[in-house]
């Protein structure tokens, strides 16, 4: 008995993400906040974002969660902030993508610009733990649309 | 263990690799898995006898009566209720619970009055009664719990007052495994003139329930975590109460006379099961009663007090876990290991095909009483045996080394 298959899922880089995450905290001054739950399993997350015409300035999150969640909202924020609200928006479709195994075509970038990110792609041959990873993205999604409005 | 080992061969489900691995069911808390002859007899029920009951003159229309009412007559010996006009088949506990919540607190209570419950409850006895309270100005008052995760009868007496008109608990607790007094809350509450609503859910299937022993008001439980097919459960109710119960649901099935403007109602049980009932699920609980029966409540009971005394003592040798409940306790276990979030460490586990629970369980109040977001469980029945214990707390500890490892 062994967890060999496990190794997909909790690549180093995820638990590093876990145990330090990035831009965990909040954001002092103005900006907007979004606070998800995963109801059935008790995740959660607040995510704050500082948007300055039309660009991510910053984002910080705090919450509680597994090592997916937690990880998934470190990467996002590294990878978000600097990038406008469009691009982000892409990105978080392209990881949506990712999560349900599909082709990530039609993207202006690449993997690689992900950054940390791609090391969640193993999560997608767990089904019942994409939505652990996509909880961050769901939450930075409806931040963007508050915004906009 | 040996006397149970003809019952796994009974479960089909179970004789299955899981990714890569025999599969490990310890879900029987979230719901229990079926044995042949249940999945036979709703199977026989669509081949040979479909057809509605209540109303055909035809002879399909009388068997598919027969085994629906037959149905009744195995859950009335099964709880010993002193009759089938108190057997009302449900969606399942929720609505059995729901259905006393709407017809029975919203006419009966006003403001001031109060509701008493416990802080162990799932939200399916804890919803319906914050509605109830809402739309009729009553308060909720919740009892204490104890260090080891236990109501105390004397919290039960300081809290009760003549302001009390219902009250309502879990008998056992899906989370704590603890099995609360109820012949004795029920003693209490009837002093005070107050009714008791009891969650059945997780004791019917596992313990010996005698209603009128208990001498409960309400009592509700579902099919589908006793080995009996999901969509159907039962609100048992003592008629002096159930009488002056509006139904809840209007339509067919719960009718007698029906003119243009106002209608009368069928007599117990009926009224309280509008439109076409559930006849697959309830010949199916019936079955589900028959295999129960045949193993025997109290050989059920004493396996799994015996698995989950060992289940406890295992994983208590594993440092840095954290258990939740009493040591006397239902057959499940919930708990956490140190710096490994449940999710994740029911993820390690479903990898060597080892099935347990993680999250809030349905008991959010409970999570933020122990202070926890969230945790797992591993809950037993009649087909799990002692291998299944040492698959999983080995399990536990290669989960450790595991998570261990990386940090």
């Amino acid at each position: 008995m062994s967890f060999n298959n496990l190794d997909t899922l909790y690549r180093q880089v995820i638990m590093d993400h876990y145990k330090n995450p990035r831009n965990r905290g909040q954001i002092e001054g103005d900006h907007l906040s979004v606070e998800l739950n995963n109801p059935t399993c008790g995740d959660r997350i607040d995510l704050q974002l500082k948007v300055d015409d039309g660009v991510v300035q910053d984002a910080k999150f705090e919450g509680e969660g597994c090592s997916i969640s937690l990880s998934s909202a470190s990467m996002m924020t590294q990878v978000i902030i600097g990038q406008n609200v469009e691009d982000a928006l892409k990105m978080s479709q392209m990881f949506s993508d990712m999560m349900l195994g599909e082709e990530m075509e039609g993207y202006e970038f690449n993997l690689d610009e992900l950054g940390d990110i791609q090391a969640l792609q193993g999560v997608a041959k767990f089904p019942a733990r994409i939505k652990c990873a996509t909880l961050a993205w769901k939450a930075m999604e409806q931040g963007v649309e508050k915004e906009e409005s | 263990m040996a006397i149970l080992d003809h019952v796994r061969r009974d479960f089909p489900i179970l004789d299955q690799h899981v990714n890569d691995h025999p599969l490990v069911y310890l879900d029987s808390s979230a719901t229990s898995q079926k044995p042949q002859q249940v999945i036979d007899a709703v199977d026989n029920y669509y081949k040979q006898y479909n057809s509605n009951v209540h109303r055909g003159v035809h002879t399909l229309g009388s068997y598919a009566t027969d085994g629906y009412e037959g149905a009744r007559k195995k859950v009335k010996d099964f709880i010993n209720a002193p009759s089938t006009k108190e057997v009302i088949f449900t969606r399942g506990t929720t609505t059995a619970l729901n259905t006393v919540a709407y017809s029975y607190a919203r006419a009966n209570l006003s403001e001031g009055d109060e509701i008493l419950l416990t802080k162990m409850e799932h939200h399916s006895n804890l919803i319906p009664w914050q509605q109830a309270a809402k739309a009729t100005g009553a308060t909720l008052t919740y009892l204490p719990l104890q260090e080891d995760g236990t109501i105390s009868l004397s919290d039960v007496e300081s809290m009760i007052s003549d302001k009390t008109k219902i009250v309502a608990m879990a008998h056992v607790s899906n989370v704590l495994g603890t099995i609360n007094p109820i012949k004795e809350v029920t003693e209490i509450a009837h002093r005070y003139g107050a009714v008791t609503v009891v969650d059945g859910a997780q004791s019917v299937p596992h313990m010996r329930v005698d209603v009128q022993d208990l001498d409960v008001d309400f009592y509700a439980f579902s099919a589908h975590k006793m080995v009996g097919p999901t969509g159907i459960g039962v609100l048992y109710g003592k008629q002096s109460f159930l009488n002056d119960m509006e139904p809840v649901e209007f339509g067919g099935e719960m009718i007698d006379f029906v003119n243009l403007y106002d209608s009368t109602w069928k007599e117990l049980p009926w009224k309280f099961e509008g439109g076409t009932p559930i006849i697959a699920g309830a010949i199916g609980l019936g079955a589900a009663i028959d295999y129960l029966e045949s193993v025997g409540m109290a050989q059920i009971e004493k396996h799994e007090h015996e698995l989950v005394q060992y289940a406890l003592e295992q994983m208590n040798t594993i440092d840095g876990i954290t258990i939740y409940g009493p040591q006397e306790r239902a057959g499940l276990v919930t708990f956490n290991l140190d710096d490994v979030h449940p999710h994740d460490l029911a993820t390690a586990l479903d990898s060597i095909g080892v099935a347990v629970r993680a999250g809030h369980h349905c008991a959010q109040p409970l999570m933020k009483e122990l202070n926890v977001v969230a945790t797992a469980r591993a809950s037993f029945y009649l087909y799990n045996t002692k291998q299944d214990v040492d698959v999983f707390v080995e399990g536990l500890k290669k989960a450790k080394e595991f998570f261990g490892d990386v940090f």
